[in-house]
């Protein structure tokens, strides 16, 4: 099949077969093709060229709902849930049938047979991403699909999440069903696939068993280089402190949000820290208090850089040295219809000197962009290029960039590489492993524990608004980071000689 | 299960990777025309010949040098108000009431006018103008402290307060503020002429108002793409959470938008009453302050795109005073016009983000 959009080949003579009962895995790096082809199978987009066939017959998927029809059905990445209403609600307004008397059971009867424990009558606000994904998979089986498309599945979920989940999906693959399963995630697909299409650039790279494939021969396939092992962590505790957080609270500004309550961390230089947790437990609210964004009544909660700083805004904070970088790219991190220019300019005015007398110094504005474009590989159309145009990644490298270049003495991150290839995510990694290296605290906040492990030299994390104890990372283990994430304490079971801070 | 049955329709929208650069300035010409054509069909139905009806209406008024002096005249206040409305509009500030501020600057400034009628002094008109300034900030201030303190809402709490303000200026002009010698007409002391405003072209009514419009066009601009308050306006009004994180303050902006488009509204109610009209009347402005709004939209919320808007809509309020003197037409005939404008304008707009496809042609369906 063979799909293009004004400028670019999102999939040039792709070929993909998926068998009864298989889990087939869709490999790729972020803009390799993936969403565009699973995306025809869906009927969303329809193909230059080429033919799906179905159950040996040539098909023309025309729409999601004809697609459903044919029994396809797929879990999105971005969920689309109503928050207000209850699961029940939310699971009959996705149907095509409007039939809801024997709904109520058949939901109850899917949820246990799969092991997808819900309680239809609770609000989807008060839900955990898990939850909300289990909505998502039960309406999809309450359908009886041949195939199931699932679109990254994991990346905001739990290790113990991840592991009922496959557990779920390998029950449905015993009973016949097809899954076709996105992911970047290489040991995922390792422990749940049994062949892979690998995507890149647009073009099928090849199609392997993957019981003959170690997840670094897959990388690079997916790739198509030999990946630069992660450079190996030299822990710096002894670096001067940076960031100190005392006994912060913060109530929350809505209903929604999550209260804070007795915040308790230090950063120094030279240290990655990191704070894992599943979304939506306050990881938003920390990083708001500790850029400025929200301020604390009491001035020594938050310490940068030896001085009390929880009164003053975040530019006052920029100026000691702080830089910070929002989860939500578009609408926060950088303004969607601004120049890159512009997006620069807006944190960057006050480190940089780039205002005279109220005035927009425009040429040094735009160097600055230009500098961030080419140290951090931005794809862009120039510095004029608006910031909605760039895609996910190459943004978050623009807005990453952005903040390193201003020289940071701490830097709080949150979500570094969420929804971004493995190539960019390498290169943010490495900036960051840099940056601390150079002698800059670094906090990362993150709902990828893989990514935690791999970067920070201590680890915490955050559950309903209230941060654990953090342990050098070397001495926890996945389960341990799965506790620690569902707000348990393990103290009992880390090694004795593991220092608390 | 239910089959979707898609409408066969020949064109579809999509939506574009990025906004439209050119459908930008193309929206309000495209607009522009569709409003001449619905001009065409609806004098053909109230059976008068469209041709003749349109060059009344858009033609006739300039046709000599006094009625372009009377097209500087009504677009004075209208680009005053609708520069500095647009500069809030992209703050997402909607202050609706420019109307009420224009009658309080009015009040405000006219009020000093008839405090010193007998006083033939240079100071008087600079004076006047302050106070216009001062009355219009005063009644926009209302509806900012209110957004900025209760959350209240500025559109509703603006738009009231123009009702109130029309009120203030009737009770005013039929009692204290009566001329004694007017044989009891709601009106006020004619001003003297240290407090009227100098007409800078011979032999019109062009006044010195016209030159304020400007010179805001020109302030405006630079406020607007070189300094760092309008840099705020703009990421405030795009991006709140991005305003936050950058440090801007949402409150200083809602402050800075509403005293903005409130001083230059009073400025511009001071304007007519010390230019044009030269008194207190119960009545001093046929709607510049709703129309403004028009004004700042068709102008694409840029200065000079409102100065040339301005201008258009101004023209407006002339071709309906001529065609219900040539041809008997109804004097509702302008608010039509800018009604359709405004209409036409909005619905075209869509084609910024959106573009029209043959649906034959194999592509995205937007999700």
């Amino acid at each position: 099949m063979t799909k293009s959009f004004p400028g670019v080949l999102a999939n040039e003579k792709v070929n993909l077969t998926v068998q009864q009962g298989e889990v087939h895995a869709l490999l790729g790096e972020n803009g390799a093709g993936k969403s565009t082809l699973v995306k025809m199978i869906y009927g969303i987009l329809r193909a230059d060229s080429g033919e799906i066939r179905w159950q040996g017959n040539v098909v023309d998927i025309h729409s999601p709902a004809f697609a459903r029809s044919l029994g396809i059905a797929m879990v999105f990445q971005h969920f689309s849930l109503f928050d207000s209403l209850t699961v029940f609600e939310n699971i009959v307004l996705g149907m095509d049938v409007r039939d809801t008397s024997n709904l109520r059971d058949e939901i109850g009867e899917i949820s246990t047979r799969y092991g997808l424990p819900l309680d239809p009558d609770r609000h989807v606000y008060t839900l955990s991403v898990g939850e909300r994904q289990r909505i998502e998979i039960i309406r999809c089986l309450l359908q009886h699909p041949k195939l199931l498309v699932m679109d990254e599945p994991t990346s905001v979920l739990t290790p113990q999440e991840v592991e009922k989940l496959f557990e779920t999906l390998q029950r449905l693959s015993s009973e016949g069903m097809s899954i076709l399963y996105i992911s970047h995630k290489l040991d995922e697909i390792k422990a749940l696939c049994q062949r892979a299409t690998i995507l890149r650039g647009g073009k099928v790279v090849d199609c392997v068993d993957i019981e003959s494939e170690t997840a670094s021969s897959l990388a690079t396939k997916m790739m198509g280089e030999e990946l630069a092992a992660s450079s190996p962590k030299q822990p710096n505790t002894h670096g001067e402190l940076r960031l100190e957080v005392n006994d912060l609270n913060l109530d929350a500004e809505d209903e929604f949000g999550i209260p804070l309550r007795h915040i308790q961390l230090q950063a120094k230089a030279g240290e990655i820290l990191g704070i894992a947790g599943v979304a939506g437990n306050g990881q938003d609210e920390l990083l708001s208090a500790i850029s400025g964004e929200s301020v604390s009544g009491d001035n020594a909660s938050v310490v940068i850089n030896g001085l009390e700083s929880g009164k003053l805004g975040p530019n006052q904070r920029r100026m000691l040295g702080l830089a910070s970088i929002p989860e939500e790219r578009l609408g926060h991190g950088a303004v969607p219809g601004m120049t890159l220019e512009s997006n620069g300019f807006l944190t960057a005015f006050r480190r940089l000197g780039l205002l005279s007398h109220g005035f927009i110094q425009s040429r040094a504005s735009r160097d600055f962009a230009k500098t961030v474009i080419d140290r951090f590989d931005v794809k862009a159309n120039g510095e004029q290029a608006t910031a909605s145009s760039l895609s996910g990644g190459n943004l978050q490298k623009f807005i990453v960039g952005r903040e390193i270049s201003q020289n940071p003495e701490l830097l709080v991150v949150s979500q570094p590489t969420w929804g971004v290839d493995a190539g960019a995510a390498q290169t943010i990694h490495e900036a960051l492993r840099d940056l601390a290296t150079n002698g800059t605290a670094v906090v990362v906040i993150s709902q990828d524990t893989d990514e935690l492990m791999k970067i920070s030299d201590r680890l915490g994390a955050i559950c309903g608004g209230v941060v654990s104890p953090f342990y050098p990372t070397s001495s926890l283990g996945i389960e341990q980071v799965g506790l620690l994430m569902a707000g348990a304490s393990i103290d009992a079971s880390v090694s004795g000689d593991a220092h608390v801070v | 299960m239910r089959q979707f049955q898609e409408m066969p329709m020949l064109f579809k929208l999509i939506k574009r990777p990025e906004p439209s650069k050119s459908m930008v300035f193309l929206s309000p010409v495209i607009a522009l025309i569709l409003t001449l054509l619905s001009g065409v069909i609806l004098f053909q139905l109230l059976g008068v010949d469209p041709m003749e009806a349109l060059y009344a209406f858009f033609i006739e008024p300039l046709t000599s040098r006094y009625g372009w002096g009377e097209l500087g005249v009504k677009a004075t206040p209208l680009i005053l108000i609708a520069v500095a409305l647009s500069i809030g509009f992209r703050a997402g500030v909607w202050n609706i009431g420019a109307e009420g501020q224009l009658t309080l600057g009015a009040i405000c400034g006219g009020g000093i006018a008839l405090l010193f009628y007998d006083v033939e002094a240079f100071w008087v008109l600079p004076l006047m103008i302050v106070a216009g300034i001062a009355g219009g900030m005063l009644w926009a201030g209302i509806p900012a402290l209110l957004r900025t303190r209760f959350n209240a809402n500025e559109i509703l709490t603006s738009l009231m307060l123009t009702y109130v303000a029309t009120l203030l200026l009737s009770l005013l002009v039929h009692g204290p503020w009566r001329d004694p010698d007017g044989f009891n007409f709601p009106e006020s002391r004619i001003f003297n002429d240290a407090a009227t405003l100098p007409v800078i072209l011979e032999g019109t009514r062009l006044h010195m108002g016209w030159i304020f419009a400007l010179a805001l066009v020109v302030g405006a601009w630079v406020l607007m793409s070189r300094t760092i308050i309008g840099f705020q306006v703009k990421v405030v009004g795009e991006a709140p959470a991005a305003a936050r994180y950058a440090g801007f303050s949402v409150n200083k902006v809602i402050w800075l938008a509403l005293m903005l488009s409130g001083g230059a509204a009073g400025l511009a109610g001071l304007v007519e009453v010390s230019g044009p009209i030269g008194q207190l009347l119960p009545t001093i402005s046929p709607g510049y302050g709703f129309t403004a709004i028009i004004v700042a939209f068709v102008g694409r919320l840029h200065p000079v795109g409102v100065l040339f808007a301005g201008l258009l809509l101004a023209l407006s309020y002339l071709g309906g005073e001529s065609a219900q003197i040539s041809m008997n037409l109804p004097l509702a005939v302008t608010g039509v016009f800018q009604g359709l404008l405004l209409f036409f304008l909005l619905a075209s707009d869509v084609l910024i983000q959106y573009q029209l496809v043959r649906r034959s042609s194999p592509s995205a369906v937007t999700q």
